[in-house]
């Protein structure tokens, strides 16, 4: 498994029946059992998930209540969101100063500099 | 600003492969887009970040050509270079992209222009690197202050359990 904490909840997340079960306990707490219900898949296969999930910190097991509702953590999830857009945004700067720049720009080079090392 | 075509960018982050993806269309056709990324007068002019100066030290964009530029800002200087691996004319480019200051770390950079007709362009740029911990470092590199806190904050939240 990747060391690195942000490698795990992207590891995490690769699966589609986890970023599922993520996108439905964004909603609320479910337990094992409800969460297992729409999937032809056992139980068992859920808590595997889960596991996966859990190790990530992507969700949190409530020890006491009888029922362990699983709880999404989401400022974990929050946080990857976050830097991605970050990242994203940063690109989309970028990419206006090149409309910019594409506006600008003659139909025809001016001049042949490409391969022309100033 | 009041246009009306606007093309936010795109971006993905692979799960399975350290990538990362992003895609942007361009009211230019792909002859120009290309060029804005091969003339070195025109590179200056958008690709270093935002609050930096830059100064291109070499560019030799030909298949097996190699660039060098630095970025500045008030902390100081960064250097980024790399080798242009395949060149195609309003099409693709194929380069290595390595920062000075982490020198065995390099990404392989391709970029594919797409023409989506009315003189418009779609760009699909892949950076691919030899880590998770690689890409994530790349997705966290070059941003404001404050990721390194994200970071810790993160692993926090995770030690916390």
């Amino acid at each position: 498994m990747a060391a690195d904490p942000l490698s795990r909840v992207f590891s995490a997340l690769a699966d589609p029946t986890r970023r599922d079960i993520v996108a439905r306990l964004a909603v609320g707490d479910a337990t094992v059992n409800e969460l297992a219900a729409p999937y032809d898949v056992t139980v068992q296969a859920v808590s595997k998930h889960l596991k996966v999930l859990e190790d990530a910190g992507l969700v949190s097991r409530s020890r006491e209540a009888q029922r362990r509702p699983v709880h999404l953590e989401a400022n974990v999830f929050d946080l990857m969101t976050k830097w991605i857009e970050r990242y994203r945004r940063q690109a989309e700067e970028r990419y206006r100063r090149l409309d910019d720049v594409l506006r600008d720009m003659p139909d025809a080079p001016t001049s042949p500099r490409e391969g022309n090392p100033s | 600003m009041t246009s009306t075509t606007h093309h936010e960018t795109q971006i993905a982050a692979d799960p399975d492969v350290p990538l990362v993806r992003i895609t942007r269309e361009f009211d230019a056709p792909p002859e120009k887009v290309y060029r804005a990324h091969v003339d070195p007068d025109l590179v200056a002019q958008w690709m270093g970040p935002r609050s930096t100066r830059m100064r291109i030290d070499q560019w030799d964009a030909r298949t097996g050509g190699s660039y060098r530029y630095v970025a500045s800002d008030e902390n100081g200087e960064y250097g980024f270079h790399g080798c242009f691996h395949e060149l195609r004319p309003n099409e693709l480019i194929v380069q290595t992209f390595t920062f000075d200051g982490m020198p065995d770390g390099v990404a392989l950079e391709k970029l594919v222009l797409e023409d989506i007709g009315n003189g418009r362009t779609r760009l699909t740029a892949t950076s691919l690197v030899d880590s998770f911990e690689g890409r994530d470092g790349f997705v966290a590199s070059g941003m404001d202050v404050g990721v390194n806190e994200g970071y810790e904050k993160l692993d926090d939240l995770l030690a916390r359990g």
